[in-house]
């Protein structure tokens, strides 16, 4: 097959919030850039979030950096890197002032600024009350981000490759990045991007999980890639389950609903939070709020005729504040739950919403890796940004309303690194390696000729109800050993999918089948991290981690606090320290604590 | 919620690969209690037959990938309930554009005319430090507007549109126009307006109101384009 070359100065894969904030900033410096993306850009998940971009901006309620860091780093558990965590709190009022500048709708206080409600382990004064600290446009946020970032890039001329699938990350033999392999979908046609900077912003992998809060295009292609190629994962243990699914559907409710007052009641309705978060009660942390929702299941307080899920009480707000802050709630309550919240509450239960770990970056955006007993080396050529990425500055559980502040602040760091290294001369194209291709081109022979092989669903929903048994919200150290040998042996399966579509033409079985390519690689990932690390830290709680003084909550510091590395090559472990030193003397590290809400 | 059950389908197929010309397939699935919606359905009948090809995304009607029309009327998959749908279900492309493959159509058409309008705010003096101050009610304008996810039901509805699809902007770039006009924020309420003025851009909408009945968003085009053109004339006198 005959393979088109195009050359560009910076490749970007992926179209949503972190993609967009990046092109534009290599645009506007006349970088000749390709924003690769496989659906149109204002259809890429960020469109989905709902309540909000955290920072201090302070215009409802005081507040500061400094209590922002402290959230952060106790809300991570104290495994983000406080470096990057205090570059992203620093950098949020200004990334948000910027989106205003860019024509976003946010929506407005009396005096005209824009508009901030509290949220989840948030907090003034280091942990004492909700601070109002989630700036936010309705409950629609992420699509009026989405959808202000793209319309910047249309002024800035950013060019886009629309409906291209990336497929795999083009290395040298000294492991630099040249670029990417792609297939345009209409035609089928596969192409190399050769650029000198490659940038990673393809977005999280959710649907490794049965039940998911995830677009279905969230399969994790800029991971499963970077794994493929070598590249190391970090802390694919941590998932996020966002307390407020809808139960059955799965679709996301935001904790905006809490923000504005909701409440999480139990069969009796009493408002169980308070048992188990005194101080912030339904404002807890996520991993907090959704362990407590599945212990109020687990021990028969469950709502509904099977006493599966918990119920998400607002009827006690006005119809006036629903309508004005809560619109888009109201609309997916009543069309996934039948249920309109003015009157009734909603069945909600913790659903799989976020992915903490990923391809591992500094705070610049450079994707690092260990190189000669520096833990830390950047790949030359590589960088990547927002939930594909980990920083870490989500360590094992991120704050609401701080992947929107991750996307923006690194979107945008990862593009002035790339500018900046690219305008000092430090970025060169590099000589291709010979069949640069080959990789890519025969993932498609293979689905082309394949027989007697299972069908991509099969495999995949295999895989999904494997995540979801073994390595859900509470994870049990013999369920995390049976779940690695079985993930493996699904991975063995996924080799042999079969495809009965063979059209060049938007073939979307194809693309299923290099999708689940890419699941595969994060699901293994996951669960050999989960099975490996004996504590409980965030959003990773195993039964067999003791609550005790050594170890609070199960967390135990002396032998767990660092990252994880899983390398898909070897299906190996590798361990990185956790940098409890911030970037500046701003600011005195968080010292470790034992963490309440 | 009734379990199982099987539901009659009449889908558009066409594969330019293999197909000398489009046909209708008469093909049936059975349901699983768990599937609500049409979207659901057609997840389940790609499982059966996996050369079936649409666009989906987000699944909860915010990222506008899965428009098509279903029965007669465009509108998305993942919105459309499966209890209140009569059968056989008849699916086709959304009207208008050209078609790729089976439902997925070509949309370059529909977003050159959103880029047209320059759908970016516009504002010309040196950004301040802070955010450009709004009250609730100059912010209160932009709803109704700015919630368009370009799905493109709208403008493929539009008898007008199928007819000028060059010329004509259309309900969902006519919406995004008057976001913009509407914006405190923007300066270029006068370019704007003169990027309109034109026999077919703006005055080819004759109010035939299509655009609002099939809005997923609940959103109202034709409403704005009565806006715009009231703007023209009051700039005019």
């Amino acid at each position: 097959m005959k393979v088109a070359k195009r050359t560009f100065d910076a490749v970007i894969v992926g179209a949503g919030g972190a993609g967009l904030r990046a092109a534009l900033q290599l645009s506007e410096a006349g970088l000749k850039t390709a924003v690769l993306t496989k659906v149109f850009p204002t259809r890429s998940h960020t469109v989905a979030a709902q309540g909000g971009v955290a920072a201090s901006l302070g215009n409802s309620t005081e507040d500061n950096w400094h209590w922002h860091m402290y959230d952060t780093v106790k809300g991570s558990d104290w495994l983000g890197d406080q470096d990057a965590i205090e570059f992203m709190v620093k950098k949020a009022n200004e990334v948000v002032v910027e989106l205003e500048h860019y024509g976003m709708p946010f929506d407005r206080t009396d005096n005209g600024k824009i508009y901030q409600r509290p949220f989840g382990g948030h907090s003034q004064n280091y942990g004492q009350t909700p601070v109002s600290r989630s700036c936010a446009a309705a409950d629609r946020t992420g699509h009026a981000m989405l959808h202000a970032l793209y319309q910047r890039n249309v002024r800035a001329n950013t060019q886009f490759f629309v409906e291209w699938m990336a497929m795999d990350l083009i290395r040298n033999a000294d492991g630099d990045v040249l670029g990417v392999t792609a297939m345009e979908m209409e035609t089928g046609e596969v192409s190399i991007f050769h650029a000198k900077a490659t940038i990673f912003a393809t977005g999280g992998s959710g649907r490794i999980y049965y039940s998911s809060t995830n677009a279905f295009i969230n399969t994790g292609d800029g991971v499963g890639m970077a794994a493929r190629a070598g590249i190391p994962l970090e802390d694919m243990e941590f998932w996020q389950f966002h307390p407020t699914g809808v139960a059955g559907a799965g679709v996301l409710i935001t904790e905006g609903v809490r923000g504005e007052g909701g409440i999480l009641r139990n069969a009796s309705g009493e408002r169980f939070m308070e048992r188990y978060a005194p101080n912030l009660k339904d404002l807890a942390s996520r991993d907090v709020v959704s362990r407590s929702m599945v212990t109020e299941i687990n021990e028969g307080r469950g709502c509904g005729s099977e006493k599966d899920h918990v119920l998400l009480d607002i009827t006690h707000l006005s119809p006036e504040t629903i309508n004005k802050r809560l619109p888009g709630i109201r609309e997916i309550s009543i069309q996934f739950a039948g249920v309109d919240p003015i009157k009734a509450p909603i069945p909600v239960v913790p659903t799989c919403h976020y992915q903490m770990g990923g391809i591992p970056t500094n705070y610049k955006g450079q994707v690092v890796v260990p190189k000669d007993g520096n833990p830390n080396v950047p790949v030359a050529g590589f960088y990547a940004a927002g939930e594909c990425a980990c920083a870490s500055v989500h360590g094992a559980n991120r704050l609401g309303t701080n992947s929107l502040l991750d996307l923006l602040v690194f979107g945008k760091a990862a593009g002035e690194t790339v500018v900046s290294d690219f305008q000092s001369g430090q970025l060169t194209l590099k000589p291709l390696p010979e069949n640069a291709a080959d990789v890519s081109l025969a993932r498609i022979a293979r689905l082309e000729t394949q027989t007697n092989g299972e069908e991509v669903h099969e495999v995949r929903l295999a895989m999904q109800r494997t995540m979801q048994k073994h390595a859900g919200v509470f994870r049990f150290a013999d369920m995390l050993k049976e779940g690695v040998t079985k993930i493996l042996e699904v991975a063995e399966r996924a080799k042999h999918t079969q495809i009965k579509d063979k059209s060049k033409v938007w073939n979307t079985a194809r693309t299923e089948a290099l999708e689940l390519d890419n699941l595969i690689e994060v699901a293994k990932a996951t669960m050999v991290s989960a099975e490996a690390r004996k504590e409980s830290r965030g959003a990773h709680v195993r039964d067999d981690a003791i609550d005790c003084a050594e170890t609070p909550n199960g967390r135990d510091d002396k032998n767990w606090l660092k990252h994880t590395l899983w390398y898909s090559e070897g299906n190996r472990l590798d361990y990185k320290p956790v940098t409890l030193q911030p970037m500046s003397a701003d600011v005195e590290p968080i010292a470790l604590a034992k963490r309440t809400y | 919620m009734s379990s199982k059950r099987t539901v009659q389908f009449k889908i558009y197929r066409y594969d330019p690969d293999k197909d000398a010309a489009p046909y209708m397939q008469d093909i049936s699935v059975e349901l699983e209690e768990s599937d609500k919606k049409l979207l659901d359905a057609l997840v389940r009948l790609k499982a059966k037959d996996d050369s079936l090809s649409f666009r989906r995304s987000c699944r909860e009607g915010v990222c506008g990938s899965d428009a098509m029309n279903i029965n007669g009327k465009n509108g998305l998959a993942c919105l459309t309930s499966m209890d209140d749908i009569a059968q056989p279900i008849t699916l086709r492309p959304l009207p208008g554009l050209p078609v790729i493959r089976d439902v997925i159509v070509d949309m370059t058409q529909f977003f050159k005319q959103y880029h047209s309008i320059k759908p970016y705010l516009i504002n010309n003096e040196p950004a301040p430090e802070r955010e450009r101050l709004q009250s609730p009610e100059d912010r209160d304008e932009l709803n109704g507007l700015y919630e368009c996810i370009l799905c493109a039901c709208c403008s493929t509805s539009c008898p007008s549109f199928w007819w000028n699809p060059d010329k004509f902007v259309g309900p969902a770039g006519l919406l995004a126009a008057y976001r913009f006009l509407a914006d405190t924020r923007d300066q270029a309420t006068s370019e704007r307006l003169d990027n309109l003025e034109d026999p077919y851009r703006l005055f080819r909408c004759h109010s035939i109101m299509n655009c609002v009945d099939v809005c997923p968003k609940h959103l109202n085009p034709t409403k704005a384009i009565g806006k715009i053109k009231d703007m023209m004339v009051r700039r005019a006198v």
